[in-house]
């Protein structure tokens, strides 16, 4: 999608503004495309779901769907921070050849929509081995901060989340 | 247009494969020495319903290949031909190419045209047997075909009007003027058509030899109508009534009994073109036949299928590529029930409104008898939605008869297939997960268990085999069995196989059951050689993966030299399940009721150290490992981990192992409403699925086989 946007700019020379909603975890601002985002909600107690990662919260109720929550901070290795009234949760959808997924992300607080033009977007400086930026599509500098853009398919991306359960068919 | 026609095609293909379901029971219930004419119109309309609908649709290798069905049907309906076996497999053989080429259309893949040829020619092999007389009638009308080809329009304009005993043999000589006053021969026998039932066949001896003296405005031409119609002779006069002085007219009531050689001519007048045309002119002739009167057809076919599929309910859905939508026929009855259900709701949500709009003390009661009454309805509610889902079982059940005809020929033996309960209602998911098992288990039980008839008579059982496909409810769970009279399974064989195999210790000690089980183990087979029907050892296997995967378990008992039964327990409906919560810790978790067996509180005493780490208790003569469920989900809020404090529930883990489930506190019972965890997220060992509670918290349902499996890790 977004390179598809990047080359219609190149050639017809038309500013493409692409919304992004910015949020904090810790001192650190990041942004999601605002197409995926479904809703924001403030945090509530979820399920356990047991024998997964730490970062793996659980399930909540959205709506009669089952919906998993990932504590974003958790999945980045931010550390923990107490969650308490003010907490929110942005759900995400993403949808994967006809299926779409709803995810629940833990964050610090959101902060705002901010338009970017695609051609700003920066691709991430290589950090080497030290740090992981698996996650992060791009860097793009707004009001003089630093917002990392994520890649929301890969933090649809948990460990096994297409595994079929079907494990013992090499049996045969 | 192509568009519009693209939605109604689901529809067609729906019908079709009813109607191919209708025909293939019908085919098979044909009874040879004593045939149900009923039973052969049944047939025959469903024949037509897909020759109209293809026709209509366009597919017209379809059309024309079921039109030489019908024509096959059409003689045996009117008596003409007798009902052998022959006839009834080459038609058995032609519902299967129709299959095909539907399935392929429906697929939008090309048809197998040699397939198709070769079916169609046994098919009109078949029809030419009977009437070796008309050989020598054969070529006569092609000749014509192109100057005249009126007449095949007006010969396959069928009324609607079923087989009537009353048949005219009507003898139309015009004299040659007669197309010169503006009489059209044609029109005539179109209002003949509407009669009932016409057959006409040309009648060629007035052409002149030399084409030369042809006058092209005189008719040369004379024809043989039988009309099978039930009127009188002063009806067939009107219409000949503005011809009556330009030709020689006989019109003959027929005696019913003796057929008069030259008629047999008339039998064939649909069929002769198809027979010896080019195929070209058969697909014309097809489209002549459909396309003018397609709203005719297509209102037949809503008709017809009605009537074949209101008793008895067939359909084909399962064979279906993947990719449709899925669609479930409901009984209307259900639907108004439904309607009425809410109508009601309707009226106490208005009534509970109104208690609360001006609320006071007094008003309490009826709060109460409101609150009450919308209790029941949502519960009444609840259940006629689920019903919506139930179909007979019978969907399933009734591939079977085919394939035990099928199958007992190719293997030589003589099974008796008896069908009880086939209107036990179940899930449609359970219906078409169900299938694929039961026909392994029915496969097995043909080629495995019944003998063949002279070993059978050896043994001094009855010659013919039997094999029972029975359903019915129990409890909350809908069994089906599948029971044969076959020699049963050796358990010495078995357990020789599977220590053999490696599968089990030379000294372990299996009960009966677990021996039975080995037969659901990967990879094991005791027959001695492999068939294309069965022995290969992945069958059972699979069989119990499935059944597992929709929450249900199979129970194997047999005898040997006696008959062996397989009962398969399901869950009536996968979108809701009795559960039992329960807590650790502040967790709450849903086991299925249909996988507890008791629950218990322990003593002191009771409990015995395995190794200094396991544990087990006796139950029932039985030592039993105990599953702490804290322990293998880590769950760290867990109120005490001393045994005695806390429940023991004693679950079953489907393949016959059972064990003691450490809890802290056994909640209600309570019926909750499957939802998926895979959807969102992704499944989780000992873990099934996922239901919302009251209060609008989310619980995990246990999945007992998954979390001994995990225990033993």
């Amino acid at each position: 999608m977004e390179s598809v946007k990047e080359q219609a700019f190149q050639e017809d020379k038309v500013k493409i503004l692409s919304q992004f909603l910015s949020f904090k975890l810790g001192n650190e601002e990041y942004a999601v495309d605002i197409l995926s985002v479904q809703e924001i909600r403030s945090w509530e107690p979820v399920s356990r779901i047991p024998n997964t990662p730490a970062y793996e919260k659980g399930v909540v109720n959205l709506r009669g769907d089952i919906v998993p929550i990932i504590d974003l901070r958790e999945r980045f290795n931010l550390g923990n921070l107490e969650y308490d009234n003010l907490t929110v949760v942005i759900v995400l959808q993403f949808s994967f050849q006809d299926v779409t997924r709803i995810m629940g992300f833990v964050v610090d607080s959101v902060s705002d929509v901010v338009a970017v033009d695609s051609q700003i977007i920066q691709n991430s400086p290589n950090f080497g081995a030290k740090v992981s930026i698996e996650f992060i599509n791009g860097l793009v500098e707004i009001n003089e901060r630093m917002l990392m853009i994520l890649d929301v398919e890969k933090l649809f991306k948990l460990e096994g989340i297409d595994d079929n359960g079907d494990t013992e068919s090499d049996k045969n | 247009m192509s568009i519009d026609m693209e939605q109604f095609h689901q529809v067609f293909f729906e019908e079709s494969f009813e109607c191919l379901d209708a025909m293939e029971t019908g085919l098979l219930n044909l009874d040879m020495g004593a045939v149900d004419s009923e039973e052969i119109n049944t047939i025959f309309r469903a024949a037509h319903s897909i020759k109209g609908g293809s026709g209509t649709f366009g597919f017209d290798n379809v059309a024309a290949y079921t039109h030489v069905m019908e024509t096959l049907l059409d003689e045996m309906r009117d008596g003409r031909r007798d009902v052998t076996q022959q006839a009834v497999e080459v038609l058995l053989g032609s519902v299967d190419c129709l299959r095909e080429m539907l399935n392929a259309i429906e697929a939008k893949e090309p048809v197998d045209e040699s397939r198709v040829a070769e079916h169609k020619k046994s098919l009109e092999t078949e029809l030419n047997s009977a009437q070796s007389t008309t050989d020598e009638s054969e070529s006569t009308p092609v000749v014509q075909e192109a100057v005249t080809p009126e007449p095949t329009v007006a010969a396959s304009i069928e009324a609607s009007v079923l087989a009537s005993p009353v048949v005219w043999d009507i003898k139309f000589v015009p004299h040659e003027d007669l197309l010169v006053t503006g009489n059209d021969p044609v029109r005539m026998f179109r209002e003949l058509a509407e009669l009932g039932e016409l057959d006409v066949t040309i009648n060629l001896e007035g052409l002149p030899d030399n084409l030369d003296g042809l006058n092209p405005e005189f008719c040369y031409l004379a024809w043989d109508l039988v009309l099978t119609a039930d009127v009188g002779k002063d009806e067939i006069d009107d219409v000949f009534a503005w011809v009556e002085d330009e030709c020689d007219l006989s019109i003959v009531l027929r005696d019913p009994v003796v057929v008069p050689l030259n008629n047999t001519d008339d039998t064939q007048a649909l069929v002769l073109p198809e027979i010896v045309a080019p195929v070209q002119e058969v697909i014309a002739a097809a489209e002549e036949i459909t396309e003018p009167e397609p709203t005719e057809e297509s209102v037949e076919i809503t008709d017809e299928t009605t009537v074949i599929v209101a008793p008895k309910e067939k359909s084909a859905e399962k064979k279906k590529a993947a990719s449709h939508t899925a669609s479930i026929r409901v009984d209307t009855g259900k639907i108004d029930g439904l309607i009425n259900m809410v109508g009601e709701l309707v009226i106490i949500q208005s009534m509970l409104s109104l208690a609360g709009e001006n609320f006071s003390t007094d008003n309490l009661d009826r709060l109460k008898l409101g609150l009450s009454q919308l209790e029941r309805h949502t519960r009444e509610l609840q259940e006629s939605v689920m019903n919506i889902r139930m179909l007979p079982i019978n969907f399933v059940f009734s591939r079977f008869p085919r394939l035990v005809h099928d199958l007992s020929l190719k293997l030589e033996k003589k099974i008796e297939l008896k069908l009880v309960g086939e209107n036990t209602e179940v899930d449609k998911t359970v219906i078409e997960m169900i299938s694929d098992p039961l026909v392994h288990l029915v496969r097995n039980s043909l080629d495995h268990g019944i003998e063949i008839p002279e070993e059978r008579l050896k043994k001094g059982k009855p010659e013919t085999g039997s094999i029972t496909l029975a359903a019915y409810h129990r409890g909350g769970n809908i069994v089906i069995e599948v029971k044969d009279d076959g020699k049963g399974l050796n358990k010495e064989v078995l357990r020789q196989k599977a220590i053999e195999k490696g599968l089990i210790a030379d000294n372990a000690i299996l009960t009966d059951k677990q021996i039975y089980h080995l037969i659901f183990m990967a990879g094991f087979s005791t027959a001695e050689k492999l068939t294309d029907v069965s022995g290969r050892g992945v069958g059972m296997d699979v069989v119990r993966r499935n059944i597992q995967e929709l929450g249900g378990s199979v129970e194997i008992d047999s005898e040997l030299g006696v008959g062996s039964t397989m009962s398969i327990s399901l869950p009536l409906t996968l979108a809701i399940l009795d559960g039992q919560s329960i807590t650790v810790g502040d967790e709450t978790y849903i086991i299925p009721l249909s996988a507890i067996v008791e629950s218990m509180n322990m003593e002191e005493g009771q409990i015995n150290h395995v190794v200094g780490k396991g544990e087990a208790f006796l139950l029932h003569g039985e030592y039993l490992p105990i599953i702490r469920l804290h322990e293998i989900f880590n769950i760290t809020s867990v109120k005490s981990s001393n045994l005695i404090e806390g429940t023991v529930v004693v679950v079953d883990g489907l393949d016959g192992s059972r064990c003691g489930l450490f809890v802290d506190e056994l909640l209600g019972q309570q019926q909750v409403v499957i939802k998926s965890l895979e959807k969102n997220y992704r499944s989780i060992d000992g873990i099934s699925s996922a239901t919302i509670l009251g209060d609008g918290s989310v619980a995990l349902i246990l999945d007992i086989p998954g979390l001994i499996k995990l225990s033993n890790q």
